[in-house]
């Protein structure tokens, strides 16, 4: 069975969901600790949401420093997936795993919501489980998720296809190009703001469309 | 400080409140962030460079200055 790790920072508040997500989708969740320089031989590392040391500084900008994250970096170096979902994807991006940040919502308003996707790429390590251009409907809740980054870049993720997820039915916090959540360039570090954690069974959610991002990685992970 | 061509929401929510404030003139407001640090001699403008660039500001969305005080 594959082995997924979470960490968890001072401050996040969806690891444990993230957990259960990896738990449905087939795999072994392992918790990993901020602090523990260590991933314990995991097949792959999820980034979850929160407010990692209450966004002190920047979102994220103290979590990209924590000492599981040099780890982190290291092993994305050697292949490691990874994905960050919401506080997680502006880790990911203060860590430069991931190009472009993440800014204050153009309307200043926390958005809980939730929110139409299109899945745009399925050529990754975490959305190989969806048909491309798939609709899906997954939680969206954050106040700082207004992807920004100059145009060359976001001009570079387009043709590269490397912009994953995208928002339908109006852009809920003036993203460049209605960017939900983009990949590395290989396709193993994904970062997105919504949380497909907290879609991945119709009791709880309101869909069990994000259950595919974990069931892409069970996949990926065993097909490697 | 916000790079110039990244919008900046809060310094528009700062100058529509300078409005109703009744203050006039006030064409724009941008909102940045403003660190002192207390360094001893071995810290040289280099390394405050570093500082700024790697941890203080996000160089991707940011625009930073450094000056030092006697």
């Amino acid at each position: 069975m594959s082995r997924i790790g979470v960490i968890t920072f001072p401050g996040s508040l969806d690891d444990v969901d993230a957990q259960r997500a990896v738990r449905y989708a087939g795999a072994e969740p392992v918790a990993l600790w901020h602090a523990d320089p260590d991933l314990h031989g995991v097949d792959a590392v999820v980034v979850p949401g929160g407010f990692s040391y209450g966004d002190y500084l920047r979102a994220g900008a103290i979590a990209s420093l924590a000492p599981i994250m040099t780890e982190v970096l290291g092993a994305v170096a050697r292949g490691l997936p990874v994905l960050g979902i919401c506080n997680g994807f502006q880790i990911l991006c203060e860590a430069r795993l991931l190009p472009g940040a993440l800014a204050r919502n153009t309307g200043l308003h926390f958005v809980c919501r939730d929110q139409r996707l299109r899945v745009e790429s399925t050529a990754t390590a975490w959305t190989s489980a969806y048909t491309p251009g798939q609709e899906i409907l997954v939680p969206l809740k954050s106040g700082e998720g207004r992807y920004v980054a100059d145009a060359a870049t976001v001009d570079r993720l387009e043709a590269e296809g490397r912009v994953v997820f995208r928002y339908l039915g109006g852009n809920p916090n003036g993203a460049v190009g209605d960017i939900a959540g983009i990949s590395s360039a290989d396709g193993r570090v994904v970062g997105l703001m919504p949380h497909p954690e907290h879609a991945i069974d119709p009791l709880y959610g309101p869909s069990a469309d994000g259950l595919g991002v974990f069931a892409s990685m069970v996949q990926a992970v065993a097909a490697a | 400080m916000p790079k110039p061509e990244i919008l900046d929401p809060q310094g528009q929510a700062v100058a529509g409140a300078l409005a109703r404030l009744g203050v006039n003139g006030v064409e724009s407001v941008r909102q940045g962030k403003h660190f002192e640090l207390e360094v001893d001699e071995t810290v040289d403008e280099e390394t405050l460079e570093r500082i700024a660039a790697t941890l203080l500001a996000n160089p991707v969305i940011e625009d930073w200055t450094v000056r030092q005080q006697a």
